[in-house]
């Protein structure tokens, strides 16, 4: 047991600290949401070029022939340095983990050839045409239809929690083509362009003042088959491939280091007396410790595991359920410390408690984004605890069959 | 990065489960539910012994294995898997360790054989028994200890004992003490586990001998290194806790279904499950500090020892409420974790002490003594 890089894997982190320190640009101040996205841009054509946009692929599709570990480990690396994240996450790894791996299964050579190049290289962005207002977590229950004209499909629907989905060029888009079937089964994969005549994106102003989400509107988007991802109604399939890229990077992403609540707990009075010194105060700071560590541990078995060329367990999504819930009640807790000046914002608090207030603001989305805490845990409990599956009552019925409740949205 | 145990490591678990399995560990501790006259279970722990579990971590120059501390965090998990009624923490994570790192060569020469085979098992004292309103801590002087230590784990099975003392001067010292003499009187005391007994032991001048580098350092490494061991046993039984639970959300039908298909009972799983999965990380943690020896073992220590018992009081509690009715009763095994999880919950101070020097150990990296 150790925590040692093999020399190999060593020598790999050294090259991309060193590459890393070379090609990441210090941010600007004042910076502008499009000054973000270049900035962003350029530092993934840098990678593309050196191969780094998608490590572990063979070089022939733009990769670098490497390992799964040594794509963690550049993940690891990029850490450490000030870029541009979206939810914490790497910013383009919608396009880059989910959307060109789900190619990779179902996509055609042609379809691989258009797409993926440019997508590596950041000329192309991608968003996830996934939720919808009337479904979140029943995925499957999506109404966004397609129907067929000519060679073409026309597509109309709105889609929301679109990531990134304003600076974005195509959109992976899961729509219903037809609703005779059970709900599973009339589904079709397209990837739509972002640009073209009935596309319409729509920020989404979120409790924190931010846009980071958008809602899409579709109005009769053409879209020819040759875009179409999959077999015409098997797209479930293929968006069980894209939910299953998915290497939450909750174990990197912390909401509230523990040492900043520390930090904080030396300053702060409670009932006149240093807040650390409350048993408290102590026992939270502990809990938010193990479970901040803790995630880091978790990572570090993944690693251990991909070292030994297996695959990680379930360990990604007990991450997120436990840092997100953890940077809920770590900002609470850093809060409840200030006493009445527990309500000011970080304007008048000052630049320490800005990611206080982002935990307090983000960690509600992310206790909710890529999973709620409730399907993660029925997750765990039946594909890793093996327990019977929920009774689904709209499993096997037509769509379109009036016996299923329906949402009221849309 | 190489974050779990070894191929030898996971093969020596493989013999001691396979041991375990056949031996019935869970039988064995309900008999000593039934038949108080047995502290514990000799059979077990001679097959322990016989697969060379309480030699593991002894020197080969003291009949010994020559392993380490890994090997004994695989069997620590084993053996908690079962609730295995053997006198493993005090003797093998407690004693011989206290021997082994701070002993003379004769204090070594003499017991670490003994306890290698199995023949002789140990114990520590460390709380004072102060039932009878006397809270003073046990004193040595002159090469005696005088006080009543309790309770005592395997108090009345064991031949020797660390006994933590006060010398002259207030300064903590370790004692090596025999307890076969007519200055030692030990009487027993319930706990809320008969199947890992204890007493009170009572020294009228016994002759002991301290451990010549037993100090207050020396002890805060003890227990560091013992409450990882522990908490390997607390998640091997957590870990049986939940399979049981599932297995039973599984089996029972309730309003037409598996209750197991409920979601309040799934979701309930799904933390138990998660809170044994963080334990796990932090065991495995402190299982590297303490193989290595790192400066960090005082805080991984923590964080196993807080997140171990976390996780098995949970579940603990958790495989009652899903076994509804049946688990409260005496024929369900549910209570013997139940009784063992606060046993091993407590054995080592409980998680308020744990918790605060886990902030503690933090304080001193934010203060940079630690990296």
């Amino acid at each position: 047991m150790d925590f040692y890089d093999t020399p190999e894997d060593a020598q790999f982190r050294a090259e991309v600290r060193a590459w890393l320190t070379k090609h990441v640009e210090p941010r600007p101040s004042n910076q502008s949401p499009e000054e973000k996205v270049a900035r962003a841009k350029r530092l993934l054509a840098a990678k593309a070029a050196a191969g780094y946009a998608a490590i572990s692929w063979p070089k022939a599709l733009g990769g670098l022939g490497g390992t799964e570990i040594q794509s963690l480990i550049f993940l690891q690396e990029e850490s450490r340095f000030d870029v541009e994240t979206l939810h914490g996450s790497d910013f383009f790894s919608v396009g880059l983990q989910l959307c060109a791996g789900t190619f990779l299964k179902w996509a055609t050579a042609e379809q691989i050839k258009r797409f993926i190049p440019p997508l590596l290289r950041g000329d192309e962005v991608w968003c996830q045409l996934f939720s919808e207002p009337s479904g979140g977590s029943d995925l499957a229950a999506v109404r966004t239809r397609a129907v067929r004209d000519g060679d073409d499909w026309l597509i109309t629907g709105q889609k929301v929690w679109t990531t990134g989905g304003h600076f974005s060029d195509f959109g992976l888009a899961l729509t219903r083509t037809d609703p005779s079937m059970p709900k599973h089964q009339g589904l079709t994969m397209f990837a739509v362009d972002m640009r073209a005549a009935g596309v319409e994106v729509r920020p989404i102003r979120q409790m924190s003042g931010e846009s980071e989400f958008n809602q899409v509107f579709l109005d009769g988007v053409r879209v020819p088959d040759s875009c179409r991802i999959g077999a015409v109604n098997g797209g479930w399939k293929v968006a069980l491939t894209t939910l299953g890229q998915e290497r939450s990077t909750a174990a990197t992403l912390a909401f509230v280091d523990p040492q900043e609540l520390l930090k904080i707990s030396r300053d702060a009075k409670v009932n006149g007396r240093p807040a650390i010194s409350d048993g408290r105060i102590r026992e939270r700071i502990a809990e938010c410790w193990l479970n901040t560590f803790g995630m880091r541990l978790m990572n570090y078995r993944s690693q251990t595991a991909l070292g030994r060329g297996a695959v990680p367990g379930p360990e990604e999504s007990i991450a997120k359920l436990i840092i997100a819930q953890q940077g809920q009640r770590s900002a609470v807790i850093a809060m409840d410390m200030l006493g009445v000046h527990g309500i000011l914002t970080a304007q008048e608090l000052g630049e320490r408690w800005k990611s206080i207030e982002r935990a307090w603001f983000w960690a509600p989305a992310f206790r909710i984004a890529g999973g709620t805490d409730e399907i993660l845990r029925t997750i765990l409990a039946e594909r890793v605890l093996r327990l019977p599956a929920d009774i689904r009552i709209d499993r096997d019925v037509p769509f379109n069959g009036s016996a299923i409740p329906r949402s009221k949205s849309n | 990065m190489n974050f779990d145990f070894s191929s030898e490591q996971e093969q020596f678990r493989d013999q001691i489960r396979r041991f375990l399995e056949k031996s019935d560990g869970l039988s064995e501790g309900r008999s000593l539910l039934n038949d108080k006259t047995r502290d514990f279970s000799a059979p077990i722990w001679q097959g322990l012994a016989a697969l060379g579990v309480q030699a593991a971590a002894i020197p080969e120059a003291h009949a010994g294995l020559g392993l380490g501390m890994l090997e004994l965090c695989v069997a620590a998990q084993e053996i908690g898997r079962v609730l295995a009624p053997v006198p493993f923490l005090s003797s093998v994570c407690v004693c011989a360790e206290a021997i082994r790192l701070f002993g003379s060569a004769g204090q070594k020469e003499k017991w670490l054989p003994g306890l290698a085979d199995g023949s002789i098992i140990g114990t520590w004292g460390f709380a004072e028994d102060d039932r009878g309103g006397e809270a003073r801590a046990t004193r040595s002087m002159a090469g005696t200890i005088i006080g009543t230590k309790g309770p005592v784990l395997d108090g009345r099975i064991a031949k020797i004992m660390i006994v933590v003392s006060e010398d002259a001067s207030g300064a903590l010292v370790l004692m090596l003490c025999d307890l076969d003499q007519t200055a030692v009187v030990r009487q027993p005391i319930k706990t809320l586990d008969p199947t890992r007994p204890a007493a009170s032991i009572r020294f009228n001048a016994a002759i002991a001998e301290a451990l010549p580098n037993g100090d207050g350092d020396a002890w805060r490494k003890i227990l560091d290194r013992a409450a990882v061991l522990l908490a390997f046993e607390q998640l091997g039984a957590a870990e049986t806790a939940l399979a049981s639970a599932c297995e039973y959300a599984h089996d029972r039908i309730a309003f037409g279904r598996k209750i197991g298909s409920f979601q309040a009972v799934k979701h309930k799983l799904a933390d138990m499950y998660s809170k044994i999965e963080l334990a796990r990380c932090h065991c495995y943690y402190g299982a590297w500090a303490i193989s290595t020896d790192a400066q960090e073992a005082p805080l991984a220590a923590a964080g196993a020892r807080c997140s171990a018992t976390d996780a098995f009081e949970f579940a603990a509690q958790e495989n009652i409420q899903i076994h509804g009715g049946i688990g409260v009763t005496w024929e369900s095994n549910c209570h013997q974790f139940y009784r063992r999880a606060r046993l091993t919950g407590l054995i080592l101070g409980s998680r308020y002490e744990w918790q605060d020097r886990l902030v503690t150990q933090l304080e001193k990296q934010l203060q940079g003594s630690v990296v």
